[in-house]
């Protein structure tokens, strides 16, 4: 990899096998193999995608839905292993997607801290560093004591908004999650990824919103069935975009 | 070797993970209880007592150190039956977690087996109290009593890597262990004397429990004074290294696939 390319995707497929009814017991397994009834329906998400983020870029995914935006996102987080081709990443990947959904409902907040740190990899001493930081910003106040299962879906996404971006990333992958929280925190929570991409961070950017992702972004890409359609700078591909979207 | 290299980097990264996992199902456990984490005590101490009666008084036993006995046999078995029983689940019962974040799934398991073997640990203070109690004379081959319980450990780990990989394909598996573990249960010789089934020609249902081994070797050295039974010793420890072996093995090439199927 060269030394400037921060995330580099090559030939990469994403293959899915939406049997018509999913056999996730035995006997189903046995009746249908030995009738030989499995069908596999096969599905690809994603088709011979390749390409490269420079360091310090920020690159738009368009694409409508189904297009395998959010199966691209999360080959590139790691969730998901590519069917074929690679990923290689350079440096502390960051990937804010569905935030709090790692969280657990009996723990107190204070506890989720903990936890949902513990899963982003971060150490105990990073996160008792910042524990304080983490409880400013999320604005929770004395409802860190208080179990998760009592929050609201608001109060939520707002700590894990907080806990997600306490470290300083290389590469930040974000799914829309620029609407999180009411309009106060929305703004701040902007100001803060903002003020990351002002350090040189490598952003992979999900939206369906043409409008952020030209304010966000400086390239950009077109999903359409798996496939790219269309990849360079952010005016010319935009454009692109608006002509196949009306 | 690059490999195991990159792993044990990963392990590191992750250890506070597997911590506060641990921490996680032990405190979640007892959460609302009003004894809290004094049930791993009292759970154990209790069973021992309705057994002892059960299968010692209405049987007409008189022999004092037969609670010793039971509890030996119920404490490192529970260990292995709920090691097992929770870490079949872990993967599935944690699938919102492995749908969003990537960690090395193997952590799931084994924070649910870990958790399992500090509350064994814990349990074992009412084996002391009771030996204690019931005048087991110590020996130095108490400290032998590590071999077991680490080889317990092994096979408890690799059948849980084994169960938990099948179970996200097959959800079936977690009633087939109910039936499985229950059977496992009544050859381990938890309640009864092994020479009855010695005598009617089924002693060797034994040589195919390796859970029972680790039992034998560990009443040797705690309730009997004696060393371990070093035939049991090695066919336990091999079978423990084939269960790690193939569970290692299934759950390395079919992790990849967990989440289409979660």
């Amino acid at each position: 990899m060269k030394k400037d390319v921060t995330v580099k995707v090559s030939g990469v497929s994403m293959r899915f096998n939406l049997s018509q009814e999913k056999v996730d017991n035995l006997k189903e397994y046995v009746i249908k193999f030995v009738t030989k009834k499995i069908r596999f329906n096969e599905f690809w998400a994603l088709r011979d995608v390749s390409f490269e983020i420079h360091k310090g870029e920020r690159l738009g995914v368009l694409g409508l839905n189904g297009s395998g935006k959010s199966t691209l996102l999360k080959i590139v987080s790691g969730v998901l292993k590519p069917t074929e081709g690679k990923v290689e990443t350079r440096g502390k990947v960051a990937p804010l997607l569905e935030l709090g959904a790692g969280f657990t409902p009996e723990y107190t907040g204070r506890e989720n801290i903990y936890l949902y740190g513990a899963m982003l990899g971060y150490s105990k001493e990073l996160i008792d560093e910042k524990f304080d930081e983490i409880v400013d910003f999320s604005e929770l106040g004395e409802f860190i004591d208080v179990p998760i299962k009592n929050y609201s879906s608001g109060m939520k996404a707002r700590l894990g908004f907080s806990v997600a971006t306490i470290v300083e990333p290389d590469i930040l992958i974000l799914d829309e999650v620029l609407s999180v929280g009411d309009k106060k925190f929305k703004r701040k929570s902007e100001r803060k990824v903002m003020s990351m991409f002002n350090k040189g961070v490598t952003v992979l950017f999900v939206s369906h919103s043409l409008e952020q992702v030209n304010r966000i972004c400086d390239k950009a890409i077109i999903l359409d069935g798996g496939h790219i359609v269309a990849k360079g700078n952010v005016e010319k591909v935009s454009k692109i975009y608006k002509n196949m979207t009306e | 070797m690059n490999s195991i290299k990159i792993s044990i980097i990963n392990f590191n990264k992750y250890r506070f993970l597997l911590y506060e996992l641990v921490k996680k199902n032990i405190k979640l456990k007892y959460r609302r209880s009003y004894l809290g984490i004094l049930w791993t005590l009292l759970e154990p101490l209790m069973t021992m007592i309705v057994l002892s009666v059960v299968f010692g008084v209405f049987f007409g036993r008189d022999d004092k150190q037969w609670p010793v006995y039971i509890l030996t046999g119920r404490l490192l078995f529970s260990f292995f039956s709920s090691g097992t029983k929770s870490a079949l689940r872990s993967i599935n019962g944690n699938a919102s977690m492995i749908r969003k974040v990537y960690v090395p799934k193997y952590m799931y398991v084994l924070a649910n087996i870990i958790s399992n073997f500090v509350t064994f640990a814990l349990s074992l203070i009412v084996l002391v109290v009771v030996a204690a109690v019931l005048d087991v004379k110590p020996t130095v081959y108490m400290l032998e009593a590590i071999v077991p319980l680490f080889i317990l450990f092994i096979i408890t780990s690799g059948t849980s890597l084994i169960l938990a990989t099948l179970n996200v394909f097959f959800r079936d598996i977690d009633y087939i262990w109910q039936v499985g573990s229950m059977l496992i249960s009544y050859t381990c010789a938890i309640f009864y004397p092994v020479d009855r089934l010695f005598k009617n020609g089924y002693g060797f249902v034994f040589d195919f429990n390796p859970v029972y081994m680790c039992i034998h070797n560990f009443r040797n050295t705690i309730l009997y004074g004696k060393p371990l039974d070093m035939q049991y010793t090695l066919v336990s420890f091999g079978i423990g290294l084939l269960l790690m072996a193939v569970g290692v093995l299934m759950f390395y090439k079919k992790q990849d696939k967990f989440i289409l199927y979660l």
